[in-house]
């Protein structure tokens, strides 16, 4: 109890409203679906215009490496993924709203991330490419930017069913010196003001996005790490078991709602 | 000199910054006043350098820039002059300065004739709440100028 | 350090029309007042200094950058359309290294 007085009352310091841009009648389209609003509608509508323009969108830089990265050949395989997947348009089109997936191969849930890589490393007989480095944000990018406007839709049933109780446990539990959850900022206080930010409801349907804060697209596990550190929380590694449940729970936490890859956010 | 400027600007920032406004933003009253002096001074100096020392007029200028920026690393700004840019009456250029960043100096963008409109858009960096200034240079010589405040919740590292 | 740029510039226009031309170019603009998180040191400057824009040869716009444009920098502006011809558009590093793109325009 004291320890969730003093984390809201003096470092987290959250007030109501002020700078909050939305009303609860306000009409955000397809950036809402019933009470799940993307993080587009918490957006000043400076940033919100930056992802809206296809060219002006900084982000498009990375959608546009990784085009050209899908056709380069790589590894000792000979083969780019143009050679196995063809036209993305086509056959990536399902993947940015549905993934992570449980992989019955390798019998565990996997991200886009780690599919390419897997693609990279068995079929390509390429290195592998680290999580936020330019080549795999550029990929993953091109690859979700297919889904662009898909509403999200993961599996949760089956054998992805224990990833995502895990994922769902993770999303309540309190953490760090803060001893503050996920769903402490992003549920109960989405609209609210943190410091200089107005909280939304954490979805992860823009990722990779483009933080002006970072200058740069970011993964979702690289969020994940940066919403622990705020609660002075250790974070797990980039592509670890915990944040691969935490991704499966967030994309359903978001389901309906449009895949909107890249994303600019503040 | 300057760097005593320097250094004046930067306390004051950094006290504010950990301040969060407020109290201790009031006490450091005295200080404020001083390290505007000091911006203005390096504005004006930036000023200077780009157009020299001639008069300047308030007006023909639209600075386009949003009230309240999200994030000072990217705000993004637009600038257009009233002119019929012709080869006898065009503007030649304008210099945009941001009178509290680090430098001041953000942007120069040059037209010609053949430009049709002046006005070019794109995006800046804001070190905090502050005057953004544009100043044009017409193909007679003569100065506009303008100016428009933005505040910036969460400052970008300037430049 | 920066990769491809992007520009966007229609293909054909009426003459006499002002058309729009957006450029975006990948480029951290490091300032030079950076420090670096694990060692403490001051990260040099490196930025986009310059940017032009030629049409047949003649240039047509420019646009000198200091480090307060943002990274990835982005540039929209105008140019009326009285022949046919090329663009081409260069930026250039501080470290002296370039890069270029060009663009076509038929005027009917
Ligand atoms: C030698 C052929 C081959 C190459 C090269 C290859 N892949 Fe794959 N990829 C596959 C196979 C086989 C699958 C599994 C198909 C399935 O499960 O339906 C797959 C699946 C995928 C999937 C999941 C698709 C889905 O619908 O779930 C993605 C994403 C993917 N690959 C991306 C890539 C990328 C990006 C590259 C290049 C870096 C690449 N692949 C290169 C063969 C290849
Ligand atoms: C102390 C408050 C706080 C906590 C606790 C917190 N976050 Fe965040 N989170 C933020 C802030 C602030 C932002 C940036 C503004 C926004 O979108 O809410 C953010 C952004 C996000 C985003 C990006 C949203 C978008 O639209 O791009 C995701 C995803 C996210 N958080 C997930 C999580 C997850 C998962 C957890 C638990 C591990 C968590 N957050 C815990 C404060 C918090």
């Amino acid at each position: 109890m004291k320890g969730e007085i003093t984390a809201l009352a003096t470092i987290v310091a959250l007030t109501t409203g002020a700078g909050a841009i939305a009303f609860a009648a306000d009409d955000w389209g397809k950036f809402q679906v019933e009470d799940r609003r993307s993080g587009y509608t918490y957006a000043t509508a400076e940033t919100q215009a930056m992802q809206d323009d296809e060219f002006a969108n900084p982000a498009m830089l990375w959608v546009e490496h990784g085009e050209e990265a899908w056709n380069k050949v790589d590894g000792e395989a000979g083969k780019s993924c143009n050679s196995c997947h063809g036209n993305a348009a086509e056959t990536m089109k399902t993947v940015g709203s549905t993934y992570p997936v449980f992989a019955k191969d390798i019998g565990k849930l996997e991200n886009v991330e780690d599919r390419i890589n897997r693609c990279r490393t068995d079929n390509m007989k390429a290195k592998a490419w680290k999580y936020d480095s330019q080549n795999m944000l550029g990929m993953v990018s091109y690859v979700k930017r297919q889904s662009l406007g898909q509403p999200m839709s993961v599996k949760i049933d089956g054998e992805a069913a224990p990833w995502f109780e895990k994922g769902k446990a993770f999303y309540t539990q309190r953490r760090g010196q803060l001893d503050m959850a996920c769903s402490h900022c992003h549920v109960d206080n989405a609209g609210n003001m943190i410091r200089a930010n107005t909280l939304s409801q954490g979805q992860g349907n823009g990722f990779p996005t483009y933080r002006l804060k970072w200058q740069k697209p970011g993964s979702l596990h690289r969020r994940f790490r940066g919403c622990n550190k705020q609660v002075r929380a250790r974070p797990f590694k980039t592509g670890s078991d915990e944040y691969l449940a935490l991704e499966l729970y967030v994309m359903w936490r978001g389901r309906g709602l449009p895949v909107e890859t890249p994303a600019v956010r503040n | 000199m300057s760097k005593i400027t320097d250094k004046t600007t930067m306390s004051r920032r950094t006290a504010l910054e950990l301040a969060g406004g407020g109290v201790i933003a009031a006490l450091l009253t005295g200080t404020l006043a001083g390290a505007a002096r000091a911006d203005a001074a390096l504005l004006s100096d930036a000023i200077k350098k780009a157009v020299g020392d001639s008069a300047m007029t308030e007006g023909r200028i639209t600075l386009d820039l949003p009230e309240i920026a999200e994030n000072g690393n990217t705000v993004p700004v637009s600038v257009a002059v009233d002119s019929p840019m012709t080869e006898a009456d065009h503007v030649k250029a304008v210099h945009l300065f941001a009178e509290k960043n680090p430098a001041a100096d953000v942007a120069s963008v040059y037209f010609t004739p053949a430009s049709g409109v002046a006005k070019a858009s794109f995006r800046m960096r804001l070190a905090g709440t502050q005057n953004v200034v544009a100043v044009a240079e017409m193909s007679d010589g003569s100065l506009f100028t303008a100016k428009k405040l933005v505040k910036v919740t969460i400052g970008g590292c300037g430049g | 350090m920066a990769s491809k740029p992007r520009v966007r510039v229609p293909k054909t226009a009426k003459k006499g029309e002002i058309i729009t031309i957006k450029s975006l170019i990948s480029h951290k603009m490091e300032t030079g007042r950076r420090k670096d998180s694990k060692t403490g040191e001051l990260i040099p400057r490196q930025i986009i200094n310059k940017f032009v824009c030629n049409f047949n040869g003649k240039q047509v716009f420019a646009s000198d950058w200091h480090p307060a444009v943002s990274a990835n920098p982005f540039m929209a502006f105008n140019f009326k359309a009285e022949e046919s011809g090329e663009f081409e558009f260069v930026w250039t590093d501080d470290d002296g290294s370039t890069y270029s793109k060009k663009a076509s325009l038929t005027v009917n």
